[in-house]
């Protein structure tokens, strides 16, 4: 009676996991860049500059803040305006990456409700989106480096590996609180807190060298601490980071991006309904 | 005897592509979706967290044969929307079983994944890629979706600047540019001037006789007996009457009066 092919769908045996998940992802990888490409084009699709925003934006807060704080920080660091900038990049990209990762999928949330979509292709997208940006912004990092005069070290040939460790960061985080803010609307809301106090926390804006040695260890909990350092010691002091500062920040790499992505695709059957 | 008999009902038995088995769909019920991280906390803490239930759909067993046009009818939230999303893979199901042996090319809810600020032609790749397309299989439909449609001169503005119906044609044109095993229609037809119905309906002809499934919603009962080989009438989430198009609707529209 039923028929001997092959079913293409079965209820009974479907069953989202985390290597699944990834295999769809792998069939899905031409929206991926489609998503990218759309993300990329519209956000500066009716502007005068176009995506010249990408690099003039972390050069204006780059140039405020120096303003600001180089009164301050001037005889702590060199080349104050270097430090800010290779610390900034980071955090930009992970601020942009996880917030566009909640509302990607907030905005895929609508679709997901009417047609099938791998749910972890619109975190994915945001972390690319991001990426993009993040490349496009090492342009303004050289030419702040050329006018302040500082060296190019041949350390920074290690900035792809560095790289690759804060995306894997980053896509973790984003996976994590996206599903998240699926199920608690106010998890956005708090989140914009959360960021303003992590910034703050991590030494970014100020030099290492204020933070006192018995606060230290707390400050070394934070995992943008390492991921700050992967930028800040190949630009910045000119060497690679050692062991002990590497494996922290591999190990926050790997780690989040393994808890992110079994956590997102856990809770992926249930987006459809709550969305 | 008994072997030749039994042949002869294997061949005259239709082959099914879609099979519904015992099938329940429940949706927690809004009131008690608990909207912050807050409420959830203090909630927890003071163990009141119950789930209400809703059955969108009960105890739901049919089968929709290769070939078929087949037509699902009822009232403003009897379920029908909800029964083609467990199809089409969105929606797990609560209880029972789904079969689908087939590619679903489901029709998204026009304009769903469209963006506003791109063109035409950027969003049919957008939005082929959101149905699952690759780039070359894109490729080689791109000139017969903008034929299809007839927006030759606008493709290169963006989509924004669209009247509703031109969305329309676009979205249909998209979904329909392969033709599917299976291809799922949620109240899409009405849409778009009466030229444009004309030619909706015969591609979907066309589909038929090239052995596609179709599976649509739709409130134009008259539209719907006459395209539909079978139709079945869902009613808060049961099936009341499955069978010719004809008996159902006028059995559905005498429960209406
Ligand atoms: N996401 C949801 N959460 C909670 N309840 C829902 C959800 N989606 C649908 N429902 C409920 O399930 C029932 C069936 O909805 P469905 O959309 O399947 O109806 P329908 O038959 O398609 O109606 P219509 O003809 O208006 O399109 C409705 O009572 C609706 O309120
Ligand atoms: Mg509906």
């Amino acid at each position: 009676m039923a028929s001997t092919s092959k079913p293409v769908y079965d209820s009974a045996s479907y069953r989202v996991s985390a290597i699944s998940e990834l295999k769809e992802l792998g069939k899905y990888r031409y929206l991926l860049g489609q998503l990218i490409r759309r993300d990329i084009l519209t956000r500066y699709k009716r502007s005068v500059l176009g995506v010249a925003w990408t690099m003039l934006n972390p050069l204006g807060t780059m140039l405020i803040l120096t303003f600001v704080f180089s009164n301050f920080f001037k005889s702590e660091v060199l080349h104050y305006p270097v430090y800010i900038l290779s610390g900034l990049l980071v955090w930009n990209f992970f601020s942009q990456g996880t917030n566009a990762a909640i509302s990607g999928l907030v905005w895929g949330g609508s679709l997901l409700k009417r047609i099938y979509i791998p749910s972890s292709v619109f975190g994915v997208s945001a972390i690319g989106t991001a990426l993009v940006n993040l490349v496009l912004s090492l342009v303004p990092l050289v030419i702040v480096m050329l006018v302040d005069g500082a060296p190019f070290y041949l350390s920074m040939l290690f900035l792809p590996v560095s790289i690759l460790l804060v995306t894997a960061f980053t896509l973790g985080f984003g996976l994590f609180i996206s599903s998240l803010a699926v199920f608690f609307p106010d998890v956005a809301e708090m989140y914009q807190v959360l960021l303003t106090a992590w910034l703050y926390l991590t030494p970014i804006i100020y030099p290492e060298s204020l933070i006192s040695a018995r606060w230290l260890p707390f400050y070394k909990i934070n995992p943008m601490y390492w991921m700050v350092k992967m930028f800040r010691l190949p630009i910045f002091e000119g060497r690679l980071p050692n062991w002990q500062e590497f494996l922290p920040a591999f190990g926050w790499a790997v780690g989040m991006l393994l808890v992110g992505w079994i956590y997102f695709t856990s809770k992926t059957e249930e987006y459809a309904y709550r969305v | 005897m008994s072997e030749v008999k039994e042949e002869n009902i294997q061949a005259s038995t239709p082959e099914p592509i879609i099979q519904l088995e015992n099938l329940s769909v429940s949706y927690r019920l809004p009131s008690e979706r608990i909207g912050t991280f807050k409420e959830y906390a203090i909630r927890k803490l003071q163990r009141k967290i119950k789930i209400t239930k809703f059955w969108a759909l009960t105890d739901i067993s049919l089968q929709v044969n290769k070939g078929e046009v087949f037509g699902l009818i009822g009232n403003n939230g009897a379920g029908k929307s909800t029964m083609l999303k467990v199809i089409s893979k969105v929606l797990k199901p609560t209880k029972g079983r789904v079969v689908v042996y087939g590619k679903i090319a489901p029709l998204l809810e026009l304009g769903a994944g469209f963006h506003p600020e791109l063109s035409g032609r950027e969003n049919i790749f957008l939005n082929g890629a959101l149905l699952g397309y690759s780039r070359s299989e894109m490729e080689s439909v791109f000139d017969e979706i903008v034929e299809f449609s007839e927006l030759e001169q606008f493709i290169n503005s963006p989509v924004r600047t669209y009247s509703s119906g031109m969305f329309a044609r676009l979205g249909f044109a998209v979904a329909t540019a392969h033709m599917p095993e299976i291809l799922i229609l949620d109240e899409i037809l009405s849409v778009g001037d009466e030229a444009f119905q004309r030619k909706c309906n015969l591609r979907m002809k066309n589909f038929q006789q090239a052995g596609a499934t179709v599976l649509m919603v739709s409130h134009a009962l008259d539209m719907l007996e006459g395209m539909c080989n079978r139709i079945a009438w869902i009613d808060h989430g049961k099936t009341q009457k499955i069978g010719e198009p004809q008996e159902v609707i006028s059995a559905y529209r005498g429960e209406n009066l």
